[in-house]
């Protein structure tokens, strides 16, 4: 506990650096699963291709992906740009089965209403579709998020500032406290992330709580 | 007025391989619906209804022929212009889940450019107008009863004022009881706005009533018969028709014959709290109990009465029918009168007399007579 209070300073940077290392792969991959989602749920054939291939991409290690990534990129090994890439690939992987599962389960007769008043298919991805994907959406997104925070601390392995760290450092040094540290700060980020998608996503579905009353 | 002309919809075999030639939902169907009137498409499950009817907006590709509205080929318009034209109420309301009653309404004037606040004003005026209470335009659908979404997508296509609709089985996720309630509104509601309308049914009873005129489909969307509802139960074309129509179809086409001028007989009437000798003094055993304003309220039972006429005695089967009312409702006074005495009321309500069953049996056959002596042909071909 003093341990961790000593270190505080540190800790929270690391945390700092965490967080965006995690969270900024989630905003981009999701930015990318939304049209990837919607060609998949508008084309069976599509669907099939993008699900397999999205899906395959998530089994890549994590640590492979870190250090094939620069030269395909150009980026320099200790670049922390690898790791937002490799994250939002790992992203838009669980993110755009997602995405189409959510745009699937608007109910038809909605859609159809949609297409009779006279909205375009822009429009109606924008206007109907995708504010009810919303909580289909949110609940991928808080799998990602977790699933990210986790990997991120693997790029410890090739010295990226983050929470990883005191793993890896507490275990060369054969010191658990600053081991349990690194794992309770990584839970604590994680939590930290679910609560804002659901608080998030509870603002922009403000009709699933009226199902209930 | 929307005109099909030798419309026909082939959807594509499913199983792809076979080079048969698809499943026909509409064959060859040609139909006019007048302006300002209800056109009722009725038929079986299957029988290519809501085919043709979103043949009409073009949510589905007409495999060949051509639809128009007022002159107009479908086929040349801009597609969300004309479905922005067009209000369409589909089957189970559809409504937007995550949308205001309100927002719902606006949806159609949000889109052609109303701005927010006028499209608002307009949309409560028409929650009000299909029955719904205005505290319900914050609702979610989901805090809607079926029947009150029913309303809220008759508002819904209502919003931009299209002169066009088309109603796919709009009521028919209700009660009987509600079901009734938005027909008769439906009805007093097109007497105002006076749209040319689409409407799909499976169930012959709405056709006939709603309908100013009703075409029967039967399955592979052949059009069996296009007539007015007293046609259709008078002179069905053939078997099919006939048995959709159902069984009592001879009493029910008695619903669009007025009621004649019958020579009514008086009832001798009592008011409440009248004595039992008054009532006995009358001398029949059922006696009919008038109130103030004359208004007919029920029959007696002379011997039950036993020291004075109460509401609590008053017998309430029997039907009142109306002098402007139909044969039908005329018959059925008497059918369902204790005394055999059918109850007739002018159209405030006022007792004017009787009238017993055989005498308005003698009316439908003289008006038979009547109607075959001045149509001889009509009468020829639909034997
Ligand atoms: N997308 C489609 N692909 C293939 N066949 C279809 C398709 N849509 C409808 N059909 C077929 O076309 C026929 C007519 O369907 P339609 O939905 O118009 O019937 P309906 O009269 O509205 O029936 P219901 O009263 O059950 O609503 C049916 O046999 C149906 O199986
Ligand atoms: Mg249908």
């Amino acid at each position: 506990m003093t341990w961790a209070l000593d270190h505080i300073g540190d800790i929270m940077s690391r945390a700092g650096q965490h967080a965006w290392l995690a969270g900024l792969p989630l905003v981009l991959g999701l930015v990318i699963a939304l049209p990837l989602g919607w060609l998949a749920a508008r084309r069976p054939r599509m669907r099939a291709v993008l699900l397999t291939t999205t899906g395959l991409l998530y089994t890549i290690p994590s640590l492979a992906l870190f250090i094939l990534l620069p030269p395909l990129l150009g980026t320099k090994i200790l670049d922390p740009v690898n790791v937002i890439v490799a994250m939002t690939v790992y992203t838009v992987a669980l993110l755009t089965r997602t995405v189409a599962d959510g745009l699937l389960s608007v109910d038809g007769s909605t859609q159809q209403a949609a297409i009779a008043m006279g909205y375009g298919s822009f429009a109606r991805f924008r206007a109907v579709d995708l504010p009810l994907a919303v909580p289909v959406i949110a609940a991928g997104l808080r799998v990602a998020a977790v699933s990210n925070v986790s990997i991120v601390s693997v790029a410890s392995l090739i010295g990226i500032s983050q929470l990883g760290y005191f793993l890896t450092d507490g275990y060369a040094r054969s010191f658990p406290t600053e081991v349990w540290v690194g794992i309770v700060a990584c839970l604590l980020l994680a939590l930290v992330f679910d609560l804002v998608i659901q608080v998030v996503s509870r603002v922009l579905t403000p009709w699933t709580r009226t199902v209930a009353a | 007025m929307i005109r099909f002309e030798g419309v026909t919809k082939r959807y594509a075999d499913t199983s792809g391989t076979d080079r048969g030639d698809g499943s026909v939902a509409v064959d060859d169907l040609t139909l006019e619906a007048p302006t300002g009137k209800i056109t009722v498409l009725v038929g079986p499950s299957g029988c290519g209804k809501t085919t043709t009817l979103r043949m009409v907006n073009r949510m589905i590709t007409p495999t060949s022929g051509t639809i128009s509205i007022d002159g107009r080929d479908t086929a040349s318009l801009d597609v969300a212009e004309l479905r922005r034209g067009i209000g369409y109420v589909i089957q189970h309301a559809g409504l937007f889940p995550h949308r205001t009653v309100l927002d719902n309404v606006t949806t159609v004037p949000r889109l052609l450019g109303t701005d927010k606040r006028t499209a608002r004003s307009r949309a409560m005026e028409l929650i009000e107008r299909v029955g719904l209470d205005p505290a319900m335009a914050r609702r979610y659908p989901a805090q809607l009863s079926g029947g009150q979404q029913q309303r809220v997508g008759v508002a819904r296509a209502l919003a931009a004022d299209p002169p066009v609709m088309l109603m796919d089985e709009p009521f028919s996720a209700v009660d009987p009881v509600v079901r009734e309630q938005l027909q008769n509104e439906f009805l007093r509601l097109q007497s105002d706005l006076g749209k040319t309308i689409l409407f799909v049914t499976h169930d012959i009873d709405e056709a006939v009533k709603l309908g100013d005129q009703v075409a029967v489909l039967r399955v592979g969307g052949v059009l069996a018969q296009l007539d007015s509802p007293a046609k259709l139960l008078a002179d069905p074309v053939d078997d099919f028709v006939a048995g959709f129509v159902g069984r009592d179809r001879g009493y029910r086409a008695l619903s669009f014959a007025a009621a004649p001028e019958l020579s009514l007989t008086d009832e001798p009437t009592v008011a409440l709290g009248a004595s039992a000798d008054d009532v006995r003094a009358i001398g029949t055993p059922w006696v009919l109990c008038v109130g103030d304003a004359g208004e007919p309220l029920g029959w007696v039972r002379a011997a039950a009465v036993e020291s004075e006429v109460t509401r609590t005695v008053l017998h309430r089967g029997g039907t009142v029918a109306s002098t402007t009312g139909s044969l039908r409702a005329l018959l059925d006074a008497a059918l369902s009168s204790p005394s055999g005495r059918g109850v007739v009321a002018d159209d405030d309500g006022r007792l004017v007399g009787t009238v017993r069953a055989a005498e308005v049996i003698a009316a439908i056959e003289a008006r038979r007579d009547a109607v075959a002596s001045s149509t001889p042909a009509e009468e020829a071909t639909a034997r």
